[in-house]
């Protein structure tokens, strides 16, 4: 492995972890008020209509398509008598679907954020970075399955080379080699994907991490007393105006 | 019995001239900033209209407030949690910014910059979304004083509604002789639909006032709040991505002052003082099967301050002394309770808003005087509230859900005031069957005339100060609050091309602070 492979697959998974635990615990601290979708649905809504649950409910299908497909060993699956091409084709096809879905999506999200004057004019610099690797990631990932699904290149079989890769970060023991056996389609997937990581915590992507699931068990009239002012993470009041931090 | 505080609000619809002062200076404390400009925490209608946000009466469409289901049970009207949380991508109910208006200002500088030549320079509209010119075609206030005619009239959603069973005959001798202005504000609500809605748990009822607010820290923009307020008076604030609404200016209150709407009101009708209610029985009353039953229920909600079993359940929940007295001697609990002539704006959304009305009673006498009739005379008077059938439908449309009587009874107290009152001014002898056929008595009917008439300050505000050890800290704040036009150079040229509406969002707080520092080295 040459230094720069050490660097892209034992060493940059690790930076992408810390960065993203690191930023968040820092946002949540410091940034709450800046914690929000950014929704710009006041400006545009009929097109926001299709697209917004296109993309979000495709990306979650892709997203619980990932949580199987790199953390399940083959082994279990194997164990379990689900053939390697029953696997194969279940996540194809469903991973496919929920593929085009997202990618769909985000193509209307953009064309919407692009053609629409009011959002385009709201759509800050830190967004756009944002969606360059957004977009990246997505469209590596694609090219990833069509090359598993042998429609580009020769079919590969991702679970005995960037599974196992992945669940070696996880578990402490980077094992790279295992990774740079597939083809480059995943590489690439793997690096856009990381550097996601790496910014998330610094883009409005972080409102994913605020799915309000609380909200189907809480009592629903919420009241307060008037001197909780410095619950974890919210800036402390000052007499008069709030002190600028930025 | 939960007994629980509550600051409410009562307008006196009668001397409300329409002038928006309480809109401009609300917006000069609260809203004079980006991402709000289109947002009036306090706005004044011209009913019949079509208010502002245009048709928010219309929950068919809207999807406000709540609805009491087959089983007796209360459920946004939106729909179910898990339906709402599965919508959350795109809220299918939230509004457009077409539905206020697109904010804009014009192009001042070209009168200045603009090169020697033929014509005079024009100041073109541009919009403070996009930055470019555009075409002004809505407003807040498009159709004020009934602006636009019929055409836009016809849109108000209460006049749709009593047109269905009485056809175009309502709208035409409606126009010849009803128009009146509905100032309004978050109502503060009891049962508080926005709250209900919220999915991060960042809208709260305070405890010890009732005031709903917005933590802006946990407000997470899902925007559910803006949709599920049967008022829609809570604004997305599009700049940083959060929700924002009407704060009843607590930081005034807690030091004792009126908010600013009601200090400024040039008509002197606004009126703020405590409710004690029993907060255990707010479900229950919000969800009264008959729409009808709403207003009484809501009323009996409030609790009597000079009751001594109230009282000591009061003090039991912590509510200090000075409150008590407060609440025993605050006007809205005797506009609403005691004299019942303060009406709910839309009982029927199940809110259980807490900013009442005094329904206009002005326009009848008007119309007698203009008639030849004496407009002042008890008799004349009580005759045509009954024949003006066609305002009271629309009044009973706005504060009793349809039932004319509540709004007649009002109305008739208030003709009795007047009547009782005249003789008194004109020195005959006063008449004790004018009060007693609405079934009040000499002494009554002249303080509900000072309060209404007289309305001295002391009277109209009874605000106690709140009991907390920061309420130094308060103070300075309140203070603080100032006329923002001070010493700040609004039309700022170096805003950029855009205005101030480009690029990454500047946190409130930023240009508060600006604002803030602008003014303070000017002085
Ligand atoms: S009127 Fe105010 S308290 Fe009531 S639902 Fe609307 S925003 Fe909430
Ligand atoms: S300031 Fe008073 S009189 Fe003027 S519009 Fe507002 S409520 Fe009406």
């Amino acid at each position: 492995m040459s230094s720069i492979d050490v660097l892209l697959w034992s060493v940059l998974p690790y930076f992408a972890i810390s960065s993203f635990t690191i930023g968040l615990m820092w946002r949540f601290k410091y940034d709450k008020f800046n914690w929000t979708t950014r929704s710009s649905q006041l400006y545009e809504g009929k097109l926001l209509r299709i697209a917004g649950p296109l993309f979000h409910l495709g990306l979650f299908a892709v997203i619980g398509g990932h949580i199987v497909g790199l953390l399940v060993p083959q082994s279990f699956t194997d164990s379990l008598g689900l053939s390697h091409e029953a696997y194969h084709l279940g996540a194809i096809s469903m991973g496919g679907a929920a593929g085009v879905a997202t990618l769909l999506g985000i193509g209307l999200l953009i064309y919407r954020r692009r053609t629409t004057a009011m959002v385009f004019v709201e759509t800050t610099k830190n967004d756009k970075g944002m969606y360059i690797f957004l977009v990246a990631t997505l469209l590596a990932g694609s090219a990833a399955t069509l090359s598993s699904a042998g429609i580009i290149g020769k079919e590969h079989n991702y679970r005995e080379t960037v599974a196992p890769w992945v669940r070696s970060i996880l578990t402490f023991r980077p094992d790279g080699e295992l990774i740079m056996a597939s083809p480059l389609a995943f590489r690439i997937h793997a690096i856009t994907a990381m550097v996601l990581f790496v910014v998330w915590p610094f883009t409005r992507l972080v409102h994913s991490l605020s799915a309000p699931i609380g909200y189907l068990f809480r009592p629903s009239i919420v009241y307060r007393t008037r001197d909780v002012r410095s619950s974890a993470g919210n800036r402390r009041s000052r007499q008069g105006w709030e002190r600028v931090k930025y | 019995m939960k007994v629980m505080a509550q600051m409410g609000m009562v307008m006196n619809l009668d001397k409300c001239i329409g002038c928006h002062t309480c809109s401009v200076t609300c917006k000069q404390a609260w809203t004079n900033r980006t991402g709000l400009e289109y947002a009036w925490f306090n706005n004044v209608e011209t009913r019949p209209g079509q208010g502002y946000p245009r048709g928010y009466e219309d929950q068919a469409k809207a999807k406000g407030g709540w609805v009491r289901t087959s089983k007796g049970r209360l459920r946004l009207k939106a729909g179910s949690r898990i339906s709402r949380l599965i919508s959350i991508f795109s809220n299918p109910k939230m509004l457009n910014i077409k539905d206020y208006y697109e904010p804009w200002t014009y192009e001042y500088d070209n009168l200045i910059t603009a090169p020697l030549g033929q014509q005079t320079p024009v100041a073109r509209p541009k919009s403070l979304l996009t930055g470019k010119p555009m075409k002004i075609e809505w407003s807040a206030n498009w159709d004020d004083d009934l602006g636009g005619g019929p055409e836009n009239i016809e849109k108000d959603p209460i006049l749709k509604k009593l047109a269905e069973d009485v056809t175009t005959k309502v709208k035409l001798a409606f126009e010849e002789t009803f128009m009146f202005y509905l100032p309004r504000i978050c109502e503060h609500c009891l049962n508080p639909a926005c709250v209900a809605a919220c999915p991060s748990g960042a809208m709260y009822k305070r405890a010890e006032d009732g005031i709903v607010l917005v933590d802006q820290q946990q407000c997470r923009g899902w925007r559910m709040c803006v949709s599920a307020c049967p008022y829609k008076k809570v604004y997305f604030n599009h700049k940083t991505g959060k929700a924002e609404k009407c704060t009843l200016c607590y930081p005034r209150l807690e030091i004792g002052l009126p908010t600013v709407c009601s200090e400024t009101c040039v008509g002197r009708l606004r009126y703020l003082g405590l409710f004690l209610y029993d907060a255990d029985r707010v479900t229950e009353a919000a969800s009264v099967e008959n729409e009808q039953d709403l207003y009484q229920a809501q009323l009996d909600l409030l609790l009597d301050p000079n009751d001594p079993e109230v009282l000591k359940a009061a003090r039991a929940e912590g509510i200090p002394e000075d409150w008590l007295v407060a609440a025993q001697n605050s006007p809205v609990y005797k506009l609403a309770k005691v004299y019942k002539i303060a009406l709910p704006l839309h009982p029927e959304y199940r809110t259980m808003p807490m900013v009442w009305y005094v329904p206009p009673l002005s326009p009848i006498v008007d119309v007698l005087t203009e008639t030849g009739h004496d407009g002042e005379d008890a008799g004349n008077l009580f005759g045509a509230i009954d024949a003006l059938r066609i305002p009271l439908a629309y009044l009973a449309e706005l504060f009793s859900a349809g039932d004319k009587e509540v709004v007649e009874g009002t109305l008739r107290k208030l003709s009795a005031m007047r009547s009782y009152m005249r003789d008194i001014n004109l020195g005959r002898t006063p008449r004790p069957e004018i009060p007693a056929a609405v079934g009040m008595d000499q002494e009554s009917i002249y303080e509900m005339y000072r309060l209404l008439a007289i309305a001295k300050h002391e009277d109209r505000y009874v605000v106690p100060a709140a009991h907390a050890e920061q309420a130094e800290d308060l103070e300075r704040m309140g203070q603080n609050m100032g006329c923002s036009l001070d010493g700040v150079n609004l039309g700022d040229a170096n805003a950029g091309p855009f205005g101030q509406s480009s690029g990454n969002p500047v946190p409130v707080t930023i240009e508060n602070f600006n604002i803030m520092k602008a003014r303070q080295s000017n002085e």
